[in-house]
């Protein structure tokens, strides 16, 4: 019960602080737009209709690994907020309070996710500027993906968060983390016709998996069909893909709160 | 075996940070509702003490109890029976007073009936309740130390740790705190685990620990403590100081000590002592003054060192400053 209300005050506090921060929200935005509309315009036109079977536009293509790179940036700043406290000495007034670490360490894994969720969330403002048609299906396994992204990722900060110390080292960390994790994906081109060097790194990201289950729920299964992820010569469903990326959200989560828990 | 009138118990402690022992087997008690004093120069160990009774950090050696739990099997107990006002800002300067203090009220579960009143009357305390709705971040440098002040009276914890509470607060303000302070501690009997550099707040202490290089080297009340210089202070200036120095020694038998104000000489009887001094003194007199001993003076006749060297109000501001800088914020 204790814990359940501490863990409530710091996904609160972190969400005060979000809500208070109204630049942040649309600032997040401002990234994305240019990914998608510039960068996505651009390479759309250079392959003038040659994409995949030629049925599909690259900016529907690239969409949902837009969607994942939003999540994925936004959860940083969950991790970030602990270096940031430590700085500013707010940490130290969390940790001396009786309340158990581990407490700590999911509210704020849970603030993180919650608020790159909502910035997710935010990103479906472009759906009738791809110009596709999602179902509310589609539109819950976007969410559900959304949130295991977001927690991996606010857990993965939050590891870090409590082995660094300085802001400086852990932007670096992140981005030298996030990098590979996104352009390792097929967010930005598809799996299936990659050298076998890559592939093999694709398959190995797990990241991947959460890009084609939202890939396949913006653009139906069959339209992706030629693709789509494979793991030993099958076609990953979306249900097999989300429990690959559950499974990472987890353990990074664990991780997270051990570390946090052992921290001085 | 723990008796129940110590609320604190510190036994054989030592912290060290790579090859610095900051804290060098220490051993004290703290008695259930006394006013504890820590005092010491920069760099002392004052702040790793607190910081380990608090269980921030871990001991490298040693034992410590705050309220018969000790302080690295039980955190969670210890942690409930104590309030921390930090010596480094530690406010979220994002939130409003209001909610710093709700997020307080929250992690050590105030009841929700009494909480409004509670924060209420700690605002009214540090005349912050007008400015409560206002971002921390848009509060001078002093209103947040206030706020912080208010903050750990908020809970009315078992013990309180005010690791300079003070620091840079202007007279009236410091009063007013104070007596909320002994108020609280005659009404609930709270313990209060008190570092400060300012000497008319230590002499509120009931006892008071010396502290230097990590090691306590005494500890008694400030009456006791400051019995044990001896009696007066007669503090000369003159031309020469080796000389009457020398002068002294022969004439007296007395140790004469230099600090910043001039010559130091330790007597029983001040009154008496200046007019034979004065009379045939050979080094020229520019100037006579004669005080009763202060904890600076204890602390002096221990070391042989100035407690004030580097904590005066100068040391004070550059500290204050170094630490805005650091922050990349304004000169507070
Ligand atoms: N985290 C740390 N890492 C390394 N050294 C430290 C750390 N914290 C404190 N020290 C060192 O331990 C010693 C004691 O520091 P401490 O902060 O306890 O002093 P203090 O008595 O509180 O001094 P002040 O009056 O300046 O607040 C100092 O030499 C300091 O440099
Ligand atoms: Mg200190």
């Amino acid at each position: 019960m204790n814990n359940l209300r501490a863990v409530y005050i710091i996904w609160y506090r972190d969400l005060l602080r979000f809500w208070n921060d109204k630049t942040r929200f649309i600032g997040s935005l401002i990234t994305p737009f240019f990914f998608l509309v510039i960068f996505g315009t651009g390479i759309g036109s250079a392959l003038a209709g040659q994409f995949g079977d030629g049925t599909m536009d690259y900016k529907q293509f690239m969409y949902p690994g837009i969607l994942g790179m939003v999540v994925l940036m936004n959860a940083t700043m969950s991790g970030m907020s602990i270096v940031w406290d430590r700085e500013f000495g707010f940490l130290k007034e969390v940790l001396v309070a009786p309340i158990s670490r581990s407490a700590v360490a999911i509210g704020k894994a849970l603030g993180g996710t919650t608020i790159a969720t909502a910035q997710g969330v935010l990103m479906l403002v472009f759906i009738p500027y791809v110009g596709v048609n999602v179902s509310a299906a589609g539109i819950f396994t976007l969410i559900a993906v959304m949130f295991v992204f977001a927690m991996s990722v606010t857990s993965l900060g939050i590891l870090i968060a409590s082995r660094i110390r300085s802001i400086e080292a852990f932007q670096l960390v992140m981005q030298l983390m996030l990098f590979p994790l996104l352009f390792l994906s097929p967010a930005l081109f598809p799996a299936g016709t990659l050298p076998p060097w890559l592939g093999i790194i694709v398959k190995m990201n797990p990241v991947s998996y959460g890009i084609d289950a939202m890939r396949q729920a913006v653009l139906g299964v069959e339209q992706t069909a030629m693709f789509g992820l494979e793991l030993f010569g099958y076609r990953m469903p979306i249900i097999l893909n989300l429990a690959v990326l559950a499974a990472f959200g987890a353990i990074m989560a664990a991780l997270a709160v051990r570390s946090f828990r052992t921290q001085e | 075996m723990i008796r129940a009138d110590r609320i604190i118990e510190v036994d054989d402690l030592v912290k060290k940070f790579g090859n610095l022992t900051a804290v060098n087997k220490v051993s004290l008690a703290v008695r259930a509702g006394e006013i504890f004093g820590f005092l010491g120069p920069n760099g002392a160990g004052k702040t790793t003490t607190i910081s380990i009774l608090c269980t921030l950090l871990r001991p490298t050696s040693g034992t410590a109890t705050l309220n018969g739990f000790d302080v690295v099997r039980h955190q969670n107990e210890v942690r409930k029976s104590l309030g921390l006002v930090f010596q480094e800002p530690s406010l979220d300067i994002k939130l409003t007073a209001m909610h710093n203090l709700e997020f307080h009220a929250g992690v050590y579960n105030i009841p929700r009936s009494i909480r409004r009143q509670r924060m209420e009357e700690v605002l009214k305390l540090v005349e912050l309740w007008d400015r409560r709705k206002d971002k921390v971040q848009n509060y001078s440098g002093g209103m947040r130390r206030r706020l912080e002040i208010a903050r750990g009276l908020l809970h009315h914890p078992k013990v309180l740790f005010l690791d300079e509470p003070t620091l840079g607060l202007d007279p009236q303000t410091r009063s007013h705190i104070w007596q909320y302070i002994l108020e609280l501690k005659e009404k609930q009997g709270i313990t209060i685990f008190l570092t400060t550099h300012y000497m008319d707040e230590a002499n509120v202490a009931d006892r008071i620990a010396i502290i230097d290089h990590g090691k306590i080297i005494a500890l008694d009340s400030p009456e006791a403590l400051k019995r044990r210089v001896g009696g007066d202070i007669v503090t000369i200036k003159t031309e020469n100081d080796e000389a009457a120095i020398a002068e002294i020694k022969e004439r007296f038998n007395i140790l004469a000590q230099q600090d910043s104000d001039g010559i130091c000489i330790e007597v029983k009887n001040g009154e008496e002592f200046i007019p034979v001094l004065a009379n045939s003194f050979k080094t020229g007199l520019r100037g006579i003054s004669l005080r009763r001993p202060t904890l600076d003076d204890v602390f002096m006749k221990l070391t042989g060192r100035e407690i004030r060297e580097e904590s005066g109000g100068e040391a004070v501001l550059r500290k204050q400053f170094s630490m805005s800088q650091a922050r990349g914020g304004r000169f507070t």
